[in-house]
């Protein structure tokens, strides 16, 4: 059992610079999901804690224990593959058993581990078969146990849930939840699909160009991204981001965008002050858009005219694309809105949960 | 039937003329060349392999000039009965035959209204006459050219008449040890094993070890190397030959198996590492990554991964290296020679100094291709690359 840690950690591929300096904390048991589109350099960070990259600057550390020049098989960990990777040749049983048999474990012993990762997965009657006889969740889960056998320290998972369909991705993603409860050890999971990152990590790591974000729990990084980057990244459909111009006085200060001004809260204006009468970029998210007919109780929706470009609807809501003075934005009303394409209705913008970032840094201005 | 199937059985027609056409092309010369092998070899020597079932030769000659007075079976006149030896080596040629036809029988021309015979049709009754009463008779198929090839029998009758009769050449013992007889496609045959696997073996053996270095172990200046052995394959065989020849003179060995061993593994090598380098390099990278975070060292993962998964492309390396080994005249005869002989140098040498020994080429011929044969076929279901089905998310 052991936390892991990047101390300045980089790495290049000729030119190209593909992990930025990244400073990592990952303490004992924790689950963190690596996110991030793809070329940012996540599944690099992954291979380089694995050791099948050579680290260019800086440090990793497993369980205080630097690793940069301990061979892959030394450092304890397992990994899954996106591909699975297991062995074509060799049945179910000696998948799991092999990484036991090459650090000479006990018979008796690797029976028992393997048979006992087989039950925790569901694929004791599997055992005997070769991998291309197996489904694609059941190789999934073959890969899985072979890293559970292992009961390696830390488990790093690249992309797992890829290959496998929608139905079977949500279900396999409740299990390897349940699979790091239970087990209690490490997890450094990486995908693009911010949805897993959301439902699965402990904490979540959000990469771009090699560099790291921001990280911090689901929750937080939803309601307080520091970032463009990560507040137009995490959540779907994505937040809508407006150019404006902050306009009034300290005390009552606007916001004006296309087609709208509308009254900055006043728990807000303090950190805008060094901004007024500059253009900052105003965020909202869809859910925060509403129908003003419908919006829920206790929220002070303000107005904005609007036209209705296109509706879509998912049956618990509906996605109204708006266009606000040629500005395209989505906003998730209930389905009971009267929005109807091409015409005119009233937004509400629920001024309570917006976010305002600085044109330049990109970054929130706190 | 549906006017949509015969439509496509007639577009598969024309493929299908032109494969028949191509077997058709194949078989038939081996065929004949199979069938040739296994006849007497005074058959061979008068009349063709597509004749071997028709009717005994002079048996029609015999039937018009012979059979209306003797009958069919020339029984019928029983103080000259063509079955009775005695009476037939009276004339064992034709020549005596036709003098004997030209006398008056009882007054009368023997022959009566029925025309003389020509001469070749005469040799032709006479070798019948023969055959029926039983001087001469040859089966229509025989093994002899086989046992007379596999013992290197180089007599005018066959080895087991001249074993039989004690009248063997001074070479021959007559008993199993003439397998191992210099002269015979055995001896032959056997030297031709030791020079093929070790060929065969050395080579896919180290270039497996070097396809895994290429592929999958980093190390300074790889693709210069790998380039450098791509670029050795178009030295030609023929121009090493003086300074090989030359350095075994030096090093005693040419004329030993092991000068031919090193020949061949060094010229198998290039190819070899080219081929199962490009089949290493495309197995899953994932597949190797895996192994070495389940601890396995270079050493294992080539052994228990690499070596199993790439059958297919050993098994048709192995198939290849060795038909080329098998077939080799040139270096064999090079570096061998007559010292070794091995098969290709023994029928090439059946062909200059026996000129018209069909028989014998023949049938060396099928020793020869025996074991391609069997190794072609027993190893052909590897050419169907299926193995690496179930590695990767296909």
């Amino acid at each position: 059992m052991a936390g892991v840690i990047y101390d300045h950690v980089t790495k290049r591929f000729g030119e190209v610079v593909a992990v930025n300096d990244m400073n990592l904390d990952v303490p004992d048991k924790e689950f963190l999901v690596l996110v991030g589109p793809s070329g940012c350099g996540k599944t690099t960070a992954l291979r380089l804690l694995a050791g099948l990259e050579e680290i260019t600057s800086g440090e990793i550390k497993i369980s205080d224990r630097v690793v940069n020049d301990v061979a892959p098989k030394d450092r304890d960990i397992a990994m899954v593959f996106q591909s699975y990777a297991l062995y074509p040749h060799m049945s179910v049983y000696d998948n799991m058993a092999f990484g036991l048999k090459l650090r000479k474990t006990p018979k008796p012993e690797i029976d028992q581990r393997v048979k006992d990762a087989a039950e925790i997965l569901g694929i004791e009657m599997l055992l005997d078969r070769k991998p291309r006889q197996l489904s694609g969740g059941q190789r999934q889960r073959v890969a899985l146990g072979r890293a559970i056998v292992r009961n390696p320290q830390v488990f790093l998972m690249d992309e797992p849930l890829s290959n496998l369909d929608a139905k079977l991705r949500v279900q396999t993603r409740a299990e390897i939840s349940k699979l790091h409860q239970s087990l209690q050890t490490t997890f450094i999971y990486v995908t693009h699909d911010q949805t897993e990152a959301m439902t699965m990590g402990t904490r979540i790591a959000v990469m771009k160009d090699g560099i790291l974000k921001q990280v911090d729990t689901p929750q937080k990084l939803y309601d307080h991204p520091d970032n463009m980057f990560v507040a137009g990244f995490i959540g779907s459909p994505a937040m809508n981001f407006f150019e404006t111009k902050l306009s009034g006085t300290a005390e009552e200060m606007y916001v004006e965008g296309p087609g709208f001004k509308l009254r900055v809260p006043p728990d807000k204006t303090k950190a805008l002050k060094g901004h007024l009468g500059k253009e900052v970029v105003f965020g909202i998210r869809p859910e925060d858009i509403h129908d003003r007919d419908f919006a829920p109780p206790g929220i002070t929706a303000e107005p904005v005219t609007t036209m209705v470009d296109v509706t879509e609807l998912m049956g618990s809501e509906v996605y109204v694309y708006l266009l606000s003075d040629s500005k395209s934005f989505i906003g998730r009303f209930a389905p009971r809105t009267s929005a109807r394409v091409g015409k005119q209705i009233d937004a509400g913008f629920d001024m309570g949960n917006v976010h305002f970032f600085d044109r330049s840094s990109e970054k929130t201005i706190r | 039937m549906s006017v949509e199937r015969i439509k496509k059985i007639l577009g598969h027609l024309p493929t299908h003329i032109v494969l028949i056409g191509l077997c058709a092309i194949w078989l038939i010369p081996a065929f004949g060349l199979l069938i040739t092998s296994l006849r007497p070899f005074q058959n061979i020597n008068t009349s063709g392999w597509w004749t071997v079932l028709a009717a005994p030769r002079g048996s029609e000659e015999y039937s018009q000039t012979c059979a209306s007075c003797h009958g069919s079976d020339g029984k019928a006149i029983a103080w000259a009965d063509h079955t009775d030896p005695e009476v037939v080596q009276q004339y064992p040629r034709s020549i005596k035959l036709l003098a004997m036809l030209k006398q008056d029988h009882k007054g009368q021309p023997h022959l009566g209204d029925i025309p003389m015979p020509e001469p070749q049709q005469a040799a032709d009754i006479a070798d019948y006459l023969k055959r029926i009463s039983g001087i001469e008779v040859r089966p229509r198929f025989t093994l002899n050219n086989y046992v007379d090839a596999l013992m290197g029998y180089r007599g005018r009758n066959n080895y087991v008449t001249d074993c039989a009769t004690g009248e063997q050449a001074l070479d021959l013992n007559c008993d199993t040890s003439d397998l191992l007889n210099p002269r015979g496609m055995g001896r032959a045959f056997l030297n031709s094993l030791l020079v093929a696997i070790p060929c065969t073996i050395l080579p896919i053996i180290l270039a497996s070890f070097a396809g895994y270095a290429f592929s999958w172990i980093h190390f300074r200046s790889r693709v210069w190397l790998f380039a450098l052995l791509v670029g050795l394959q178009i030295v030609p065989l023929q121009m090493t030959l003086i300074p090989i020849s030359r350095l075994y003179a030096q090093l005693g060995l040419n004329g030993t198996f092991l000068g031919i061993w090193l020949f061949h593994t060094g010229f198998g090598l290039p190819y070899a590492i080219y081929l199962m380098r490009n089949f290493l390099g495309s197995l899953p990278r994932d597949l190797f990554e895996s192994a070495y975070l389940d601890g396995a060292s270079h050493w294992t993962a080539f052994w228990r991964l690499a070596l199993p998964l790439s059958v297919p492309a050993l098994a048709s390396l192995g198939i290849f290296q060795f038909l080329w080994i098998w077939n080799d005249l040139l270096v064999a005869l090079v570096f061998l020679g007559g010292q070794k002989p091995v098969l290709t140098y023994q029928i090439s040498n059946m062909v200059s100094s026996l000129g018209a020994g069909w028989h014998l080429l023949t049938a060396a011929a099928f020793i020869s291709m025996a074991l391609p044969m069997i190794v072609f076929f027993s190893l052909q279901r590897y050419f169907v690359r299926g193995m690496l089905a179930g590695a990767v998310k296909g």
